[in-house]
């Protein structure tokens, strides 16, 4: 199996050694299963009761890969433990009762199944029990990788914002910012309506939207001080534990969330966290963008192909970023082969370069040329996403890079740190629009002075695209692209929290990954953008690294583009902004055209 | 009786266990699960499921108990799905059958019918356990007579 950031111990001779957890009143089940089990090589578990059961799980906390459980049991529903372990360990949990009738089945899926075994329980049926764990395990990756994408791409929104060109950076509001909050409000309702029109009531994680999640996660678990930590990956995780999903909801104050759109994004946000953190202790950002390297190249290329981003040169014919439209599907093939420093800028997944990102997006991948620009109205090439530039030179302080470092505390303000350069801090434009983009340029330059001023946050932008890569990496698929740019973001978000999710598209989170990742690769070092939100709420108005990666693009004085402007602009198709709850970035509604950065940012999906 | 004509013999009652519709596939998994580790697997589950069975008896025979008007045929039904499932776990076939007629008297409300139904589960729950522990039985003999 691969071993791509498993934490399980058994990595060389997966599924053996799997950890089980079983749990049954009835004795005899429970003894036949634990004999089936051991029989696969397992390392079986057993409990009687389900309050055993999770005073199991908690205790030892990573301690198991799978739960199996009956459906009855005397001291709770079979359903609420599912649900439970679900919210708490996020592990895949298999139902079992003699029961098949398809109303109970169904309640197990949607409680959060991964199966539902009919008993009598044929040994063949458990042997294969270790897909689902494998299944998660992809899943995190390229949840997180969407979410540093997200950030990424938020905060080159939030750069582009000022740019008025009509580029659509995810279609969701960019207020990456915090002075935007008139606008994220406005932009709330409007995602509100958007997104639960658009598609079937997925809540689609808007930059906004992810950086109020943060930023109520910060108040609840941190301490403010530790905001100004770089170290925030770890501070974040920690404090991730002692948030409740409640808490965040009633803090959030989003009328139409409900606790349990929180509880899946806090889900997936604890796994960011901590693949930031993972990855922060493992890499060592190679200097943010290193991109140009191959990395980015090749997600570049990937995006390349479906967008008309020009990553570097030779990359963009990869197209492995399949901005344009889809989720940006950042090809991770792409990016997997390149060294895994190269944050990812999982701005690759861009959407799609189609047109040069224009969108100054920030996109995180957005090769170079257009991405780094944070202040290019969009004009420019963004299509040229020239990930070549995203040699490490590309300053990772790129604040309006979209840090995708951003340090997980940060809320995820608006400032996206890409966004927070709509304003051209930056010379030139280059606000954010680049940020994704490994695209060092002189951008980053700005950015770098701009993040450093001021707090230190460092924008890293490589690590996110760093991780993206490495999440690129593991992500088997092929069309993880996408998905590993969100990853990226997300595990940028964790950090970048005040990376302003800028694309508007799906997920805030992913937006702020994607700018992050723009941001990461910049930066080489996580801490990068913790930037992200302390920074950028000095920044704003300056920075305005947006991540958003169209808004990045619109004029100065727009730092955030709203989303109904974006709407208006039909830069964001609506259907694309739907509400996703995995973060992704739907980037179907961008206009390839528009969002080359955006997309890059939204993939995910 | 020689070791060839002990294992004839387990072999035959096997045979007929199934034939008769007493056991199902579910005994056979229960074989193949049985090892060197766990050489009277079967065996013990068996006597687990019996043993535990007494209990789960005794609380349907309560939630029948109750005057007619106030039966919780929700109640009943929770707990013969218990029994239901565990009588699957050895493949006590008939015993299962007898479960699933009884579940849909409760769906209809029907006291008497599970009334009626509830005895004749536990005659067949008896009439199983014998014939495991005679087949039983024959096995250890038939082990034993391996051995010598």
């Amino acid at each position: 199996m691969e071993s791509n950031g498993f934490s399980s111990p058994r990595n060389d001779s997966f599924p053996a050694g799997l950890r089980v957890l079983v749990v049954d009143d009835d004795p005899t089940w429970l003894k036949i299963l634990e004999k089936m089990l051991k029989k696969c090589s397992y390392e079986v578990t057993t409990c009687g009761l389900a309050r055993d059961a999770l005073n199991l799980l908690r205790e030892r906390k990573g301690g198991y890969d799978i739960v199996i459980s009956d459906v009855y049991m005397p001291d709770m529903d079979g359903f609420k433990l599912l649900e439970q372990v679900g919210l708490e360990m996020d592990l895949p949990v298999i139902m079992m009762s003699v029961d098949g009738e398809t109303s109970r089945v169904m309640k197990g899926v949607q409680h959060g199944a991964c199966d539902y075994l009919l008993k009598p329980i044929r040994m063949k049926e458990l042997r294969n029990i270790w897909q689902h764990v494998f299944r998660k395990k992809i899943h995190e990756v390229r949840d997180i990788e969407n979410l540093e994408g997200v950030q990424n791409f938020q905060m080159t929104r939030n750069g582009s914002d000022q740019y008025e060109d009509g580029h659509v950076l995810c279609g969701e509001d960019l207020t990456s910012i915090k002075k935007r909050k008139d606008i994220e409000s406005k932009h709330d309702e409007k995602d509100t309506g958007d997104y639960t029109s658009t598609k079937k009531a997925r809540v689609v994680w808007s930059v906004d939207l992810h950086q109020k999640f943060v930023k109520a996660v910060n108040q609840i678990g941190f301490d403010t001080t530790s905001l100004s930590c770089f170290d925030g990956a770890m501070t974040s995780s920690v404090c991730l534990a002692e948030v409740g999903p409640k808490k965040i909801l009633d803090m959030m104050n989003v009328p139409w969330l409900t606790r349990e759109n929180v509880a899946s994004h806090l889900q997936k946000y604890r796994l960011y966290l901590s693949r930031l953190q993972k990855e922060n202790d493992s890499k060592n950002p190679a200097g943010g963008i290193r991109q140009s390297d191959s990395p980015l190249r090749d997600s570049a290329g990937s995006f390349g192909s479906r967008n008309s981003i020009n990553l570097l040169p030779s990359d963009v014919s990869n197209g492995s970023y399949r901005f344009s439209g889809s989720s940006l599907v950042v090809h991770n093939e792409d990016l997997r082969s390149h060294d895994s420093d190269q944050k990812r800028l999982v701005s690759t997944p861009l959407a799609e370069p189609k047109r040069t990102l224009t969108v100054d997006v920030p996109n995180p991948c957005i090769p170079r040329s257009s991405q780094m620009e944070f202040g290019h109205p969009l004009a420019p090439p963004q299509s040229e996403l020239d990930f070549g530039a995203f040699d490490s030179t590309f300053p990772t302080k790129y604040p309006w890079c979209g840090i995708p470092e951003i340090q997980p505390k940060k809320k995820h303000d608006p400032l996206h740190l890409n966004g927070g350069f709509s304003h051209p801090p930056l010379p030139g434009q280059k606000q954010h629009t680049r940020v994704h983009c490994p695209q060092p340029a002189p951008a980053i330059s700005c950015a770098l002075s701009l993040t450093e001023r001021e707090t230190g946050f460092p924008v890293k932008v490589k690590p996110s695209y760093n991780e993206y890569r490495s999440n690129a990496n593991h992500v088997s698929s092929k069309d993880s692209a996408v998905d590993s740019i969100p990853f990226q973001t997300k595990t940028n978000m964790a950090n970048h929290q005040p990376v302003e999710p800028i694309s508007r598209s799906t997920s805030s989170t992913d937006n702020q990954g994607m700018n992050m990742n723009c941001i990461t690769e910049l930066e080489s070092s996580r801490k990068n953008i913790n930037l992200g939100m302390p920074l950028f709420t000095t920044l704003e108005e300056d920075l305005q690294v947006c991540w958003i990666p169209a808004d990045c693009y619109t004029n100065p004085g727009l730092q955030n583009i709203e989303i109904s402007e974006l709407f208006d602009r039909g830069l964001i198709k609506d259907e694309t902004v739907h509400l996703n709850d995995e973060l992704r970035f739907d980037y179907e509604f961008y206009d390839p055209t528009e969002y080359s950065l955006i997309d890059q940012s939204m993939f995910i999906a | 009786m020689d070791r060839k004509q002990s294992q004839l013999q387990v072999a035959c009652a096997r045979r007929s266990l199934f034939d008769q519709g007493y056991l199902d596939d579910q005994f056979i998994q229960l074989e193949h699960l049985q090892d060197e580790a766990n050489p009277n697997f079967v065996e013990e589950v068996v006597r687990l499921f019996y043993s535990d069975s007494v209990r789960m008896i005794q609380n349907i025979e309560q939630a029948m108990m109750i005057n007619k008007p106030d039966i919780d045929f929700s109640k009943l039904d929770d707990c013969m799905h218990q029994f239901k499932g565990s009588s699957s776990s050895i493949g006590a076939r008939k015993v299962i059958k007898e479960c699933s007629k009884f579940r849909e008297y409760c769906y209809a409300g029907n006291i008497e019918g599970c009334i009626k139904t509830f005895q004749l589960l536990k005659q067949e729950h008896a009439t199983l356990k014998r014939k495991l522990e005679t087949y039983f039985q024959l096995v250890k003999e038939a082990g034993l007579a391996e051995s010598t």
